[in-house]
C-alpha cells in the first residue's frame, strides 16, 4: 500500500509538470487535427475569393462514391462475342455509361479503377467505378505497402537479429555496418535509389547483369507498374530494417541463456530451441516491431514524392501523397482534409486492433 | 557564399535605407543556386536603388522547385512581398485568388514587346517578363540529310506525315538510342508547356476555349485529343522517344552526346547545342499536325503582389528592369529570348544573323498562350498525370477523361473562376 | 558439389576452414548490400558528372578510380551554389535546440505520468498517445495558418491592437518556427514513460519521505538512473529532426538565412541535372550524421535497443 500513499493527489505538481508539453500538444498536435476536421466539413480552398461554404460530409461520400458496372462483350448480329487479334473479347467503353448524365446518374464522371470477372454471364465484367480514382489507387497503395513491409520487414529484421547474435569475432562491425542506412535521411536514400533502379544504367540492373553474366535483362524498376511500387518496398525495408535489427536483438539478449541450455538438455533441436524457448520470448517485442512499423508504413510519402510522383498509372501513389497533391498543389483544402481524417480513423483502428489482439494472447 | 554575401550587402542597404527615409520593396525570385542568373538580377537592383532615392528594393531567391508553394504558404499567411515573381500561365490563377493587382506602368511601356511577355488577366496587364522562352526541334543538319529528310522552315513546317517519316527514317539508321525525346524526365510545368501547343495542333484544347473556359469536356477528351493521345502513344510504344523513366542527366546530354537524334526542348538550352555542334545546328519550328504549328510562350514574369503598399513604387522598378540592356544581358547570361526587338539586336546570338536568332521568330510567330485562365493551376498537373500514364502504356481516352473531370469539378468547385 | 564438400571437410583443419567461410560469407554479402548506394555516393562525389555515369555501369562504380580524375570540384562547385555552411549550421542549431527541449520536457512529463497521481493523467497519456498517428504531412496546412497567428516578443507583425497597445506576432522566418513546432513528440514521451515505470518506486518514496519535492525528486533521483534513456530519445530525436527539415521550412521560412540544409537540395536541380555535384551535396548531408553515429556507434545501438526491451 506504500504505493497508494505515494500517489495520492499531486495536482498542481503534475501540472506543473506535465503542462508545458501538454500545452505544446494541444497548440501544434491537437488544435491542427480539430481545425482539418472542421475544414473538411467544407469546401475551403488554400486562397480564394470565394467565401468557404459548409458542405456537411460530402467530402466523405465523394471519397467513396464508388460503383459496379457490370458489361457484357460486343456481340455481332448473330450473338456471337467478338474477339479482338489477341483473341480476347471485346467489351463496350465505360464512358457510355460514365458520361451520360441523364440515363446513368450513378454513373456519371466516374473512373474505372480495375475490373474482375462477373460471377455469372458468359465473359461478363464487373467494372469498379469511383468519383474519386487517384484516392482509391492511393488507399489501395498504402494498405498494400503496409500489408508486405509490416510482415516483411519485420521478419527479415529478426533473420538479421539471429545473424547478428552469433558469437563470431568482429560481428559488431556487421552490426554497425547493417544498422547505417538508418541515420540516413530518406529524403538522401531515394535521390540515391533513384540511380541505383535505372533503367539503363542503374546499378542494380548492372550488378544482376554482372552476376548473371548478362542473362538478366536490364529491367525498369520504376517503370513499370508490376515493379514500382515493389521497387519502393524493397528500397524503404533497406532504409528502416536496422532499426528493427536492433530492437529484435535487445529483446534476444534479454532471454536467459538458461532457458537455452535447459532445452538443450531436454533435446531440443535447433528449430524446437527457436520454435518454444525464443519465439516465446520474443512476444512482447514482436507487437512492439509490429504497431512502429505500421504506424511508419501508412506515412509513406517521400520515396513517392522523389522517386515516382505516384506513377506510373497510379500504381504507387499513397493516401500522405494525394493529401498533400489535393490539399496542397491544387489547394483543394477541405477535400484534402477529408483525406487526412480517413486515413487518421483507419491508423487509429489498426492500431487499436493490434492492442486488442496483444491483449488478448496475454 | 555569393548569395550570403549579397543579403549581408542588402541588409546594410535596409539600414541605409531606414536612414533616409527610402521606402523598402521586397522581391522574391524562384532562382536560387543559379548564380549567373543572381548576378544579373542583382545588378539590375543595384543600378535601380542607385538611380533614384525614393525606393530600395532587396532581393529573396527561392529554389524553383518550392517557390509556388513559398508564395502560396505567403498569401496564407498574408506575408508576400511587393514584386514577386510568377510563372506566366499560373498568374491568371494567382490574380483571381487575390494574390496580385495590375501593374501601373507609363503609356507605351511594353509597346515593343512580345505578345507572350505581356500577362493579361481580364483585360489588364498583371505581370511583364523580361524575356520569353520558346521551345523547337533540336536537330542537326548532317544528321537530316544524311537520313535524307526534308529541313522544315517557319513558313512550311513537317506535316504529321513527313515528322513520322523523318522519325522513322532516323530510327532505322541505327545510330541512336532513340530518334526523338520529349524530356520526359522534366516534371511540373513542362509537361504542359511542351506538349499543350502539340495537342493544340491536333485540334485539342486543355480547357474549351470557346466555351469561356468552363470546361475541359470535348476539349481534353474528344477526338482530336484522342488522337493526339495515340499518335505520341505509339511513338513511346514503339521505343522511338524515352518514356517517364528518363534520367534527368541523360535529358541533359542526350542530344549533345549523340544518344538522341533529334530533341524537343528550349532556347535555354540552346546555347550549349551550338557550342557542341556549330554551323550544323538547327532549331526547327514545331511540326504542323493539322491546325498550325504552335508551340508554348510566356514564361517568368514580374508583377506586384496584392498586399503591396507601393504598387507605384514596385511598377517603376519593373519598369526599370524593362529596359534593353537588361533583356540583353540575361539573353546573354541565360540564353533566353529578349522580349524586344531592340533588345534582341545587342546581343550576340538573337541579332540578325545570330545563332539563336531563329528562337525569336519562332516565339513571335508560333506562339500561343496555355488556357489563360485560373483553372490552368489544377488543369496543368492533371495534364501531366493524363500524359504520364499515356507514355506509360495507360488507355487515352480514359485518362483524358479522367483528367477531364477532376479539371470540371474543380472548375465547377471554384464557380466557373470568375472567366464568365 | 556433394564430392567437393566432402574432400575439403575431410581434414578438421580445411572443415574449420569452409566452416569460418560459411559463417562469414552471408554476414559479408549483407554488409555489401547495405554499403553499395552509401559507396557509391561517396565515390562519385569525388568524380565528374560523365565519369560517374559511365561507373554506374560496372563496379567501378564502388571505387575511387581512376585516380587521376578524383578531386573536390563537385565539393567547391556546391559550395559555390548555395550557402552550404550557413544552412549546415542552421540545420544543427535547430536540431539540437529541439532535441535539448524534448529531452527536458518529455521526460518532466514522464515523470509526473508515471509517479505523480492528478487529475487527467489517465486521458492525458492516452491523447498523447494517439498523436502518434497523425502524420506530419496531414497536420501541415492548418499547422501554418496556427504559426502565423501565433504571438512572439518581436514579431514582424501586428496581431491586433486594442486600446492602442498591440499585440505583435507571426512566427515566419525563424528559427523558433523550425523548433516549437517540434518540441512535442509523442514517441519520445513514451520511451520516458516505459523506463520510468521500471524504475524503484520505493527510491522516490524515501525521498519523499526525506522531505526532498517533487523536482528534486526528478532531478537528483530520476536522473541519475535514467541516461539508456536519454540517450535514446537524444539520438532518436536527432536523426528525425536532422534529416527531416524538408516540408515545414519550404513552407514557413522565405529567408536563406534560416533555410536548413535539406531545403538546400533543391539548389541543385535548376535546369541542369549535375550528379557529381548532387552527390557532393548528399554526401554533405549525410556525413555529419554518419560520423556522429559511428562515433557514439555502441551507445547508439544500446540505446535504440532499450525501445524494444521495455515494450
Amino acid at each position: 500500500m506504500a504505493r497508494k500513499s505515494l500517489l495520492s493527489s499531486h495536482n498542481t505538481a503534475g501540472w506543473i509538470f506535465a503542462g508545458p508539453i501538454l500545452l505544446l500538444f494541444s497548440v501544434f498536435m491537437i488544435l491542427p487535427f480539430v481545425m482539418g476536421f472542421l475544414l473538411s466539413m467544407t469546401n475551403a480552398r488554400l486562397i480564394s475569393p470565394n467565401p468557404p461554404e459548409f458542405v456537411g460530409f460530402s467530402n466523405y461520400q465523394r471519397m467513396f462514391d464508388v460503383a459496379i458496372l457490370t458489361i457484357d462483350p460486343i456481340r455481332d448480329e448473330a450473338g456471337q462475342i467478338i474477339y479482338d487479334e489477341g483473341g480476347q473479347p471485346t467489351y463496350p467503353r465505360t464512358r457510355n455509361w460514365t458520361r451520360n448524365k441523364e440515363e446513368y446518374p450513378q454513373f456519371f464522371r466516374k473512373t474505372e479503377v480495375f475490373r474482375f470477372n462477373a460471377l455469372r454471364g458468359e465473359k461478363r465484367k464487373n467494372v469498379f467505378l469511383a468519383r474519386e480514382p487517384s484516392f482509391v489507387h492511393a488507399m489501395k497503395n498504402t494498405l498494400f505497402f503496409v500489408a508486405v513491409v509490416a510482415p516483411l520487414q519485420s521478419f527479415l529484421a529478426l533473420g538479421l537479429a539471429l545473424l547478428i547474435n552469433q558469437k563470431l569475432p568482429g560481428i559488431n562491425i556487421f552490426r554497425a555496418i547493417y544498422f547505417m542506412p538508418v541515420v540516413i535521411s530518406m529524403i538522401v536514400v531515394a535521390f540515391l535509389f533513384r540511380l541505383v533502379y535505372d533503367a539503363e544504367s542503374g546499378l542494380l540492373n548492372n550488378l544482376l547483369g554482372g552476376m548473371t553474366f548478362g542473362l538478366i535483362e536490364p529491367i525498369d524498376w520504376l517503370g513499370q507498374r508490376s515493379t514500382a511500387l515493389w521497387a519502393i518496398i524493397i528500397m524503404s525495408i533497406w532504409q528502416g530494417v536496422g532499426f528493427h535489427m536492433v530492437i529484435w536483438l535487445a529483446g534476444l539478449q534479454t532471454i536467459p541463456a538458461t532457458l537455452y541450455e535447459a532445452a538443450k538438455m531436454e533435446g531440443a533441436n535447433g528449430w524446437q530451441r527457436i520454435r518454444f524457448v525464443t519465439w516465446p520470448g520474443l512476444r512482447n517485442t514482436a507487437i512492439l516491431i509490429m504497431i512502429i512499423i505500421t504506424m511508419q508504413a501508412f506515412t509513406l510519402f517521400v520515396q513517392v514524392a522523389v522517386m515516382t510522383d505516384g506513377g506510373p498509372l497510379n500504381s504507387t501513389t499513397s493516401l500522405v501523397y494525394e493529401i498533400v497533391r489535393r490539399g496542397a498543389v491544387q489547394q483543394q483544402l477541405g477535400f484534402g482534409s477529408a483525406m487526412a481524417i480517413v486515413m487518421f480513423l483507419i491508423v487509429l483502428s489498426i492500431s487499436l486492433i493490434q492492442q486488442w489482439i496483444s491483449r488478448q494472447r496475454s | 557564399m555569393r548569395t550570403l554575401k549579397f543579403m549581408m550587402a542588402a541588409s546594410a542597404v535596409m539600414v541605409a535605407g531606414t536612414a533616409s527615409a527610402q521606402t523598402q520593396l521586397s522581391l522574391w525570385y524562384h532562382g536560387a543556386g543559379n548564380e549567373t542568373e543572381a548576378a544579373i538580377l542583382n545588378s539590375i537592383i543595384d543600378d535601380f536603388n542607385a538611380s533614384q532615392s525614393d525606393y530600395a528594393v532587396a532581393i529573396e531567391s527561392f529554389p524553383q522547385e518550392s517557390y509556388n508553394d513559398s508564395i502560396i504558404a505567403a498569401a496564407v499567411s498574408g506575408s508576400l512581398p511587393d514584386i514577386i515573381d510568377v510563372d506566366g500561365p499560373i498568374m491568371p490563377n494567382w490574380a483571381w485568388a487575390g494574390y496580385m493587382q495590375p501593374l501601373e506602368l507609363s503609356d507605351g511601356a511594353v509597346d515593343n514587346f512580345l505578345p507572350g511577355a505581356l500577362g493579361y488577366h481580364n483585360g489588364e496587364l498583371y505581370s511583364v517578363g523580361l524575356w520569353d522562352a520558346a521551345v523547337a526541334v533540336f536537330a542537326r543538319k548532317s544528321v537530316l540529310e544524311g537520313a535524307g529528310i526534308r529541313i522544315p522552315t517557319l513558313d512550311s513546317p513537317w506535316s504529321k506525315d513527313e515528322f513520322s517519316g523523318a522519325i522513322d527514317a532516323l530510327a532505322a539508321t541505327g545510330d541512336y538510342d532513340y530518334p526523338f525525346d520529349l524530356g520526359m524526365a522534366w516534371g511540373g510545368e513542362w509537361y504542359c508547356y511542351a506538349f499543350c501547343p502539340l495537342l493544340e495542333s491536333f485540334g485539342g484544347e486543355l480547357i474549351d476555349s470557346s466555351a469561356g473556359y468552363q470546361n475541359a469536356e470535348g476539349a481534353l477528351n474528344g477526338d482530336a485529343a484522342v488522337a493526339f493521345g495515340d499518335y505520341f502513344q505509339n511513338l513511346f510504344q514503339n521505343g522511338m522517344i524515352p518514356g517517364t523513366n528518363q534520367d534527368g542527366a541523360d535529358r541533359d546530354r542526350g542530344f549533345l552526346d549523340g544518344k538522341y537524334a533529334m530533341q524537343w526542348n528550349g532556347n535555354w538550352a540552346a546555347l550549349p547545342a551550338v557550342e557542341a555542334f556549330g554551323d550544323d545546328m538547327l532549331f526547327l519550328p514545331a511540326p504542323d499536325f493539322g491546325n498550325g504549328n504552335k508551340i508554348g510562350s510566356a514564361s517568368w514574369q514580374f508583377g506586384v503582389s496584392a498586399s503591396s503598399q507601393n504598387v507605384a513604387g514596385a511598377s517603376a522598378f519593373i519598369e526599370f528592369a524593362m529596359q534593353d540592356r537588361y533583356l540583353a544581358d540575361f539573353t546573354a547570361g541565360i540564353g533566353l529570348i529578349p522580349a524586344t526587338a531592340g533588345a534582341a539586336a545587342m546581343t550576340e546570338n538573337y541579332a540578325p544573323g545570330g545563332a539563336m536568332e531563329i528562337f525569336f521568330d519562332l516565339s513571335n510567330e508560333q506562339g500561343v498562350l496555355r488556357s489563360p485562365t485560373p483553372a490552368y493551376l489544377v488543369a496543368t498537373g492533371e495534364f501531366e498525370k493524363a500524359f504520364r500514364a499515356i507514355a506509360d502504356g495507360g488507355d487515352v481516352q480514359a485518362a483524358l477523361d479522367e483528367a477531364v473531370d477532376a479539371i470540371d469539378s474543380d472548375i465547377e468547385a471554384n464557380s466557373g473562376y470568375g472567366m464568365n | 558439389m556433394n564430392g567437393i564438400i566432402q574432400a575439403a571437410t575431410a581434414t578438421p583443419k580445411a572443415r574449420e576452414a569452409v566452416l569460418f567461410a560459411a559463417r562469414y560469407l552471408p554476414l559479408l554479402a549483407l554488409a555489401f548490400v547495405f554499403l553499395f548506394p552509401i559507396l557509391f555516393m561517396l565515390m562519385s562525389s569525388f568524380k565528374p558528372t560523365a565519369t560517374l555515369l559511365q561507373h554506374s555501369n560496372d563496379f567501378r562504380a564502388f571505387l575511387p578510380v581512376p585516380l587521376n580524375e578524383l578531386s573536390l570540384d563537385n565539393y567547391r562547385e556546391a559550395f559555390n551554389r548555395a550557402p552550404v555552411r550557413l544552412f549546415i549550421f542552421n540545420s544543427l542549431l535547430v536540431t539540437a535546440i529541439t532535441m535539448a527541449c524534448t529531452l527536458f520536457l518529455a521526460s518532466l512529463a514522464a515523470f509526473a505520468l508515471v509517479f505523480l497521481n492528478w487529475w487527467g493523467r489517465a486521458v492525458a497519456l492516452s491523447v498523447i498517445l494517439a498523436t502518434m498517428i497523425v502524420p506530419f504531412e496531414t497536420r501541415a496546412i492548418p499547422l501554418l495558418l496556427i504559426v502565423n497567428n501565433l504571438p512572439w516578443f518581436d514579431g514582424n507583425r501586428e496581431l491586433i491592437t486594442f486600446a492602442g497597445v498591440s499585440l505583435k506576432g507571426g512566427w515566419f522566418n525563424t528559427y523558433h518556427v523550425q523548433i516549437i513546432p517540434f518540441i512535442a513528440d509523442a514517441l519520445s514521451v513514451f520511451l520516458f514513460v516505459q523506463y520510468f515505470k521500471d524504475l524503484p518506486k520505493d527510491l522516490v518514496a524515501a525521498a519523499r519521505v526525506d522531505g526532498a519535492n517533487w523536482f528534486q525528486v526528478y532531478a537528483r533521483i530520476v536522473l541519475p538512473l535514467s541516461g539508456p534513456i536519454f540517450a535514446t530519445v537524444a539520438i532518436l530525436k536527432f536523426i528525425e529532426m536532422y534529416n527531416n527539415q524538408f516540408i515545414w521550412p519550404n513552407m514557413v521560412v522565405q529567408t536563406e538565412q534560416y533555410r536548413p540544409i535539406m531545403v538546400g537540395l533543391q539548389y541543385f536541380f535548376q535546369l541542369n541535372t549535375a550528379w557529381g555535384e548532387i552527390m557532393a551535396y548528399l554526401s554533405i548531408i549525410s556525413v555529419p550524421v554518419m560520423i556522429f553515429y559511428l562515433l557514439l556507434q555502441r551507445a547508439f545501438i544500446a540505446s535504440i535497443a532499450a525501445t524494444g526491451v521495455k515494450g
